[in-house]
């Protein structure tokens, strides 16, 4: 844990969630800190996916709090959360599949700077937003597809453009939904790279199934299991615990 | 290299920012409109229900094309706008522009309270939603009969010149040239608000819901506003056939109104803001002329277009048109 001098960038305090019986999110307390390099991983329906939409407000939580820079923001909606910096990507690929690249992220950028809602004007005529997702695009090496339809680029280029709609936004707290799902391993490497050279000021949550990835990318990893949290720590210490392996990592070498 | 590589640069986002300007074949409505009026001018009356048709259209394109809202109860708005100007024009309110813009406010405000309720639901709730709308307006006019003249229609509009000049005469010029430039405002209207970051939002909206909520988008707000903006307009074509036929009934309100502009979006093609100007005169001219040759089985001959139309050419006549621009730039 880092000094309790600086809050987390993001954390949640006894977060429940349940539909009836099923109960996916119970008691998290879970801390996420600036600049973090941080994986949630756990067994398929442990949560995660219910974990992101908690944090990012597609769901409302039973009981418990979300707490961005200390500020509460649980009473926050999806588009609310996204202006104060939480920001997510998803696990299968969720674009405007029939616009270009550059529109794609423009979008993005136009919402964030408050003009998405603005009807006088040709978007043309807003250079800086354009210009913008355009220098986002070359950053990721996208800006040679910059005016294909998304939905013409192969499948890794199009996970890539998911993490640029994402940075359109200037997040502070990047939720990555499983980023290299679906990408041959040959594409991947890109995504990881891309991943590692990333702002240092964002703080990232990766949620994970691909192993390797993992340890290539985080610092620290949870474990979520049954909507609880399992165990928290270090890549180190998280592949030596012998209940990681156990619901976690023994479960898969069998399969 | 670094040079060539920079020119790129300014290329692709050069283009991105061009999109909004005039291009030549965007006046070609205008041109055929007004040769139109030359070239028939024994059809003028069927010229002005057709431009204000394509402003009907253009208020469903405008829901369905770009905000992803697919709608069976336009005829709602269609129907406030003309019963609007026709009640005003039946009790001495005959000016016409001053009736198109009370009838766009109430065809408006009926988008904007109709539309919080129909907005807040998805997919078939929301199609039968809208189409419930239509149906109790409907009801409302026929059971109003004492002042709406129900099925029999409104009697007694008094339609002033417009601007006190010109008057609706026996020809049609007025008509004709009144719907026209209505059509070409609304038609500026539309094109700017398609350009706008709003208009491409709702693209957004249409393309992909769930990344727009991500995004930190107020989806429910945008539609809202498109749905009211759609709605004044549907309002405005509504008053326009009423001022230039001087006569509302309550099949301004049906189900069958709402249902033929969806297939004359189709004929045209669909969220490409030219489609109505290509689907309504399509629709509206093929329907006057199998009328013609065939007044028992015109609606077959209608029938059979419309699935020729769907087997082999899903997006319309535009989508023709873009298959045939593809293909050319494939043989350069």
């Amino acid at each position: 844990m880092t000094g309790a001098a600086t809050p987390p960038a993001l954390e949640t305090r006894g977060l429940c969630k349940s539909f009836g019986a099923l109960t996916v999110a119970s008691r998290i307390d879970f801390r996420l800190a600036r600049g973090a390099r941080q994986a949630l991983i756990g067994p398929n329906g442990a949560g995660k996916t219910s974990f992101v939409n908690l944090v990012t407000g597609v769901l409302k939580p039973s009981d418990g709090r979300i707490l961005l820079d200390a500020a509460d923001i649980t009473p926050l909606s999806q588009a609310q959360r996204v202006k104060r910096g939480i920001v997510r990507t998803f696990q299968i690929t969720t674009l405007f599949r029939g616009l270009s690249v550059l529109e794609n992220v423009t979008l993005a950028v136009s919402e964030r700077l408050g003009s998405g809602g603005d009807i006088h004007r040709a978007a043309g005529s807003r250079r800086h937003i354009i210009d913008e997702a355009y220098a986002l695009l070359e950053r990721l090496a996208l800006h040679d597809e910059a005016l294909r339809p998304v939905k013409e680029l192969a499948y890794g280029r199009q996970r890539l453009v998911e993490i640029a709609v994402a940075l359109g936004l200037a997040p502070k707290v990047l939720l990555l939904d499983e980023p290299a799902a679906g990408v041959p391993s040959s594409e991947s490497g890109t995504i990881v790279e891309t991943i590692e050279r990333l702002p240092a000021d964002i703080a990232l949550l990766i949620i994970e199934h691909d192993m390797d990835l993992v340890f290539r990318l985080a610092r620290r990893i949870t474990v979520l299991v049954a909507g609880q949290i399992l165990v928290e720590g270090t890549p180190q210490e998280i592949a030596a615990d012998a209940r990681v392996r156990q619901v976690y990592l023994g479960e898969r070498a069998h399969a | 290299m670094a040079a060539v590589a920079e020119r790129v640069v300014a290329g692709a986002a050069d283009t991105f920012a061009r999109r909004h300007r005039l291009r030549w074949y965007e006046a070609l409505p205008w041109a055929a409109a007004i040769a139109g009026y030359f070239a028939f001018p024994d059809y003028l009356a069927l010229g002005a229900q057709i431009l204000a048709t394509i402003v009907f259209a253009l208020s469903v394109d405008l829901v369905l094309g770009y905000g992803g809202i697919v709608t069976l109860g336009q005829a709602a708005f269609f129907g406030t706008g003309a019963y609007t100007a026709g009640l005003l024009a039946a009790h001495g309110f005959g000016a016409p522009v001053l009736g198109l813009v009370i009838a766009a406010a109430a065809a408006a405000l009926v988008g904007l309270v109709s539309g919080v309720i129909v907005l807040r639901t998805h997919g078939l709730t929301q199609l039968m939603m809208t189409l419930m709308v239509a149906v109790m307006l409907s009801a409302v006019a026929n059971k109003a009969n004492t002042i709406t003249g129900g099925a029999d229609g409104l009697q007694g509009m008094v339609v002033q010149p417009v601007f006190g000049l010109f008057r609706f005469g026996l020809y049609g010029n007025t008509a004709y040239f009144y719907c026209l430039a209505v059509l070409f405002l609304c038609w500026l209207a539309m094109r700017r608000i398609v350009h706008s970051p709003f208009g491409r939002s709702l693209t957004g909206i249409r393309e992909n819901e769930a990344r727009m909520h991500a995004i930190g988008s107020p989806v429910f707000v945008r539609r809202l506003v498109a749905y009211t903006i759609s709605a004044a307009m549907a309002g405005i074509s509504g008053a326009l056939v009423a001022q230039t036929t001087q006569f509302v009934a309550t099949d301004a309100l049906g189900f069958e109104r709402s249902g033929n502009v969806l297939i004359m979006l189709l004929l045209g093609g669909i969220g490409q803001l030219y489609g109505a100007f290509i689907g309504v005169p399509l629709y509206m001219i093929a329907q006057d002329r199998f009328a013609a040759i065939d007044p028992v089985y015109w609606y077959f001959w209608i029938g059979l277009l419309l699935v020729l139309m769907v087997m082999f050419a899903r997006g319309g006549v535009l989508g023709i048109v873009d298959r045939i621009g593809a293909l050319i730039r494939r043989r350069q």
